[in-house]
């Protein structure tokens, strides 16, 4: 392409309105698609966080006790009963009760400690309890250290907390608390004056929820060996043997109103394999990312269009002037470069200002609904998408202008 | 005259096809994925309750001290039960409320019937003047049923129609957790969106109902738990609900109804001297530190509006700009494509209004196509935004005679003000240039 940068210069101030136009339209197009690819990147990623869970073979049944006002001790009776009964159903490997389960379940977030006397908490963590089964269960990687022993699985009824002698880590939880790798053996602080020892160390395990707000602690939890006896219900997680999923999610339920019918099982949402869990967990992420997606594709296809539109009608303009330049010896080549080289001087110029409106998009966004900052790299590839579909769109016109034969020059229009 | 221009108009327009499809589509497109998003948006950041919000108060109570307050010092969004029953038992505001929410189960009085679980709360009589909410049947309950512990539950119409087929049902009996209370009134299909008298709860908005309301001490005496979050800055030291009612912990809403400036003064001096008689007592170790906000600043507070939809409101009006600056483009290349043809006209007398008015209609033709595509486009966005939004909030969505009506203005509208500087190029076309260069 030869650059005759000067002559496209003053051959645009003639048209100044339709070049203001497309530059405004990629300077526009470009802000809302970066930020939009931005947004779509972000969710696909927390999308593809790994859970840690046999996401394959586990379900998770919510069961909720139709009688509130029971103590502990007899819950703990019918919990212990109900995973009997569950374990030794033919399609299930392992039962576990837990206060929550990875991507969706219920359950809190405890802070964590170094000292017992610290005031300022070193980090958050999510908190699952669970018995000596709740590793197995979930089919968790255990990377160092060990599983709970029974002995050490007590009972924690409702709306207690009480930080046991001994823990379980997600690897990302080690790591914060305890750079070195060293974790294992240490003692943290789980909002309790009292002491839990590190005595496994679990990788990956994702915290109960998804939300954006929890980002940055996606990865730390820590499990607490207790059966969880709330009076107000349980989770029970299963684990079905390989290629049984479907039968042990079948005949759970039964086995569980057999043991007691006092307790209430949604039919809807009561009982999800994690292929549910995760697609619920992800639901408002995926709209998003499909929503800014379409809306990006209308966005490049419309602008596409407006500047094939407006170079065809420039084109048609100056039939007249490119037969001149044909017959004074320019080549079809030079008419191409001319148009593609005038849409890319404009294209530069709305990127320019596209760029400037695409951070004042991403601060406002920082600022009004929980965003965070563009890296540069999306600027940067919605630069080149537009310059690129700038070129593209211009092509078919310009090529067509190329045809003009010489012989335009000499008749009227 | 009109009738010509339109007729001018639509030749026009039939000569090239391909950029009117591109126009109109363009419109059609960018209104109907701005009223879309609209429609979400205004559901969302809608007032629950307008003729009433500027009176309700949400108060916070310090309880946590300097360790406890969030990035910008506002204390915990919920109270501890301590300070949401000594609230209660001052009755300062006119009508208050603290409350909790609840999950019972019902059981069915057919013994064959497996038990259903509900949602609702527990709240304080004055619940249901101050909200304003609508009965069915009955009413709610009295300040002595309150006092009382009175074995008294005001229901849905939901529940009402799943208990006792729909007919009027108060003072009948209902089976919550093993115990009987007595149906005092029948909700009239009251589900506010957002859920605003407790949002920390709700996060906002909820899909489902609340089916029954108890009284907040009969609930409390009936050992209901709470079914909501729980906050807690440390450990209760004692286990159960019990503990949790002894502890720090925050898990009550509350809300009052303060009728003017002086009753939200009152109010705010009488929430100073109660935190600072808590910390002459000994139990806060800090100043006062209180909140006061009326219900639309709580609801900003809380950022009830899912930024979500504020992301694809603000992407969607986006994208109808730029199919308005699109619009202009073509629009202008279309116009002055005919300078020859104005060159004529106006060479023949027409005069620039004349011409206004011409190409003005052409815009306008583009617009009510649009604008028709764009409703069908707005229709099918609406019927589905649950393919992209939680259903909680998709649910809200609602396509009425407005919503279409204004999707047709901002359709005619907006393409119109593109034809504008289009029109004015036009209109001054030099008819003498044109037909010598002809």
């Amino acid at each position: 392409m030869s650059l005759h940068v000067k002559p496209i210069l003053v051959a645009l101030r003639r048209h100044k309105a339709g070049t203001l136009l497309i530059a405004l339209q990629i300077a526009l197009t470009l802000a809302i698609v970066c930020n939009a690819l931005f947004i779509i990147h972000q969710r696909l990623s927390s999308m593809a966080e790994v859970s840690g869970v046999d996401e394959a073979n586990v379900f998770v049944i919510r069961n909720q006790w139709a009688v509130i006002d029971r103590t502990t001790q007899q819950v703990d009776a019918q919990v212990r009963a109900d995973l009997l009964a569950l374990r030794q159903l033919p399609g299930v490997q392992d039962a576990s009760a837990a206060t929550g389960y990875p991507l969706q379940g219920g359950g809190w977030d405890n802070y964590v400690m170094m000292t017992p006397d610290q005031v300022e908490p070193t980090t958050d963590s999510a908190v699952y309890v669970g018995d000596e089964h709740f590793i197995g269960t979930l089919g968790l990687r255990l990377v160092a250290g060990r599983n709970f022993r029974p002995d050490e699985v007590g009972v924690m009824g409702t709306q207690e907390a009480v930080a046991p002698p001994v823990t379980v880590v997600s690897k990302a939880l080690a790591d914060r608390l305890f750079p070195g790798g060293d974790a294992l053996g240490k003692n943290i602080y789980a909002m309790s004056a009292k002491p839990s020892t590190i005595i496994g160390i679990v990788d990956p395990l994702h915290r109960q929820g998804t939300s954006s707000w929890n980002k940055a602690y996606a990865g730390q939890s820590l499990i607490w060996p207790a059966r969880p006896d709330d009076a107000r219900g349980v989770f029970y997680i299963v684990r079905a043997k390989p290629g049984q999923l479907a039968d042990a999610m079948r005949e759970a339920p039964k086995a569980l109103y057999a043991q007691s019918r006092m307790r209430i099982i949604d039919a809807k949402d009561g009982i999800q394999d994690y292929a549910e869990v995760r697609r619920r967990a992800y639901d408002s992420d995926r709209g998003t990312a499909i929503l800014m997606g379409i809306i990006c594709t209308a966005l490049l296809a419309i602008t596409a269009a407006g500047i094939v539109g407006l170079t065809s009608f420039w084109v048609g303009q100056r039939r007249r002037q490119i037969g001149i330049r044909r017959a004074l010896g320019a080549t079809r080549h030079d008419i191409l470069g001319y148009f593609l080289t005038e849409n890319f001087l404009i294209g530069v110029a709305g990127a320019l200002v596209g760029v400037v409106l695409a951070v004042a998009m991403n601060l406002w966004m920082i600022t009004h609904a929980e965003m965070e900052r563009m890296p540069t790299v999306y600027v940067l590839a919605g630069v080149i998408v537009l310059l690129l579909l700038g070129q593209g769109a211009t092509f078919a016109p310009a090529l067509r202008a190329s045809r003009v034969p010489p012989v335009e020059a000499t008749r009227p229009v | 005259m009109f009738a010509y221009y339109l007729d001018l108009a639509l030749r026009s327009l039939k000569r090239s096809p391909g950029l009117t499809a591109l126009m109109v589509l363009a419109i059609g497109f960018g209104v109907a994925a701005s009223m879309t998003s609209w429609s979400v948006f205004r559901a969302v950041s809608g007032d629950p309750i307008p003729w009433k919000s500027a009176q309700l108060f949400v108060p916070q109570i310090d309880n946590w001290g300097p360790n406890g307050r969030s990035a910008d010092g506002d204390p915990p969004n919920a109270m501890d039960y301590t300070d949401a029953t000594a609230l209660m038992r001052d009755h300062r505001a006119r009508l208050q409320s603290a409350m909790y929410q609840i999950s019972p189960s019902v059981v069915p009085a057919e013994a064959s019937k497996h038990p259903i679980n509900v949602s609702g709360h527990a709240v304080f009589g004055e619940f249901f003047p101050m909200l304003d909410v609508p009965f069915l049947y009955g009413s709610g309950w009295s300040a002595s049923d309150d006092a009382n512990r009175a074995q008294v539950v005001v229901i849905s119409s939901k529940l009402n129609e799943k208990l006792f087929g729909g007919t009027n049902s108060v003072g009948k009996s209902v089976n919550i957790e093993r115990a009987d209370y007595r149906v005092v009134g029948v909700l009239d299909n009251w589900n506010p969106q957002p859920r605003f008298y407790d949002v920390v709860n709700s996060g906002g908005f909820d899909s489902g109902t609340e089916d029954v309301f108890l009284p907040f001490q009969t609930a409390i005496q009936a050992n209901i738990p709470n079914d909501g979050n729980t906050n807690c800055n440390a450990v209760p030291k004692e286990p159960g609900f019990a503990g949790l009612q002894h502890s720090e912990c925050v898990w009550i809403a509350f809300m009052a109804e303060l009728d003017d400036a002086a009753a939200v003064t009152t109010y705010r001096d009488y929430l100073q001297g109660y935190a600072r008689e808590q910390q002459q007592a000994g139990r806060f170790a800090w100043a006062p530190n209180n909140r006061l906000r009326s219900l639309p600043e709580w609801l900003d507070n809380q950022h009830v509006v899912p930024s979500d939809t504020k992301v694809s409101l603000l992407v969607a009006l986006g994208l109808l700009l730029v199919c308005l600056v699109n619009t202009i483009g073509l629009l202008l290349a279309k116009f002055l494509r005919r300078s020859s043809e104005i060159g004529v006209r106006r060479a023949l007398g027409a005069p620039r209004s004349a011409i206004y008015a011409q190409f003005l209609t052409e815009a306008g033709i583009v617009g009510v196509a649009g604008g028709v595509l764009g409703l069908l486009l707005t229709c099918a966005g609406v019927a589905s935004v649950g393919w992209v939004m939680p259903k909680d909030i998709a649910s809200l969505a609602r396509l009425d005679v407005s919503l279409l009506l204004l999707t047709l203005l901002v359709a005619v509208v907006a393409t119109m003000l593109a034809g504008l500087y289009p029109t004015y190029r036009a209109s001054r076309v030099q008819p003498a240039w044109q037909l010598k260069s002809n």
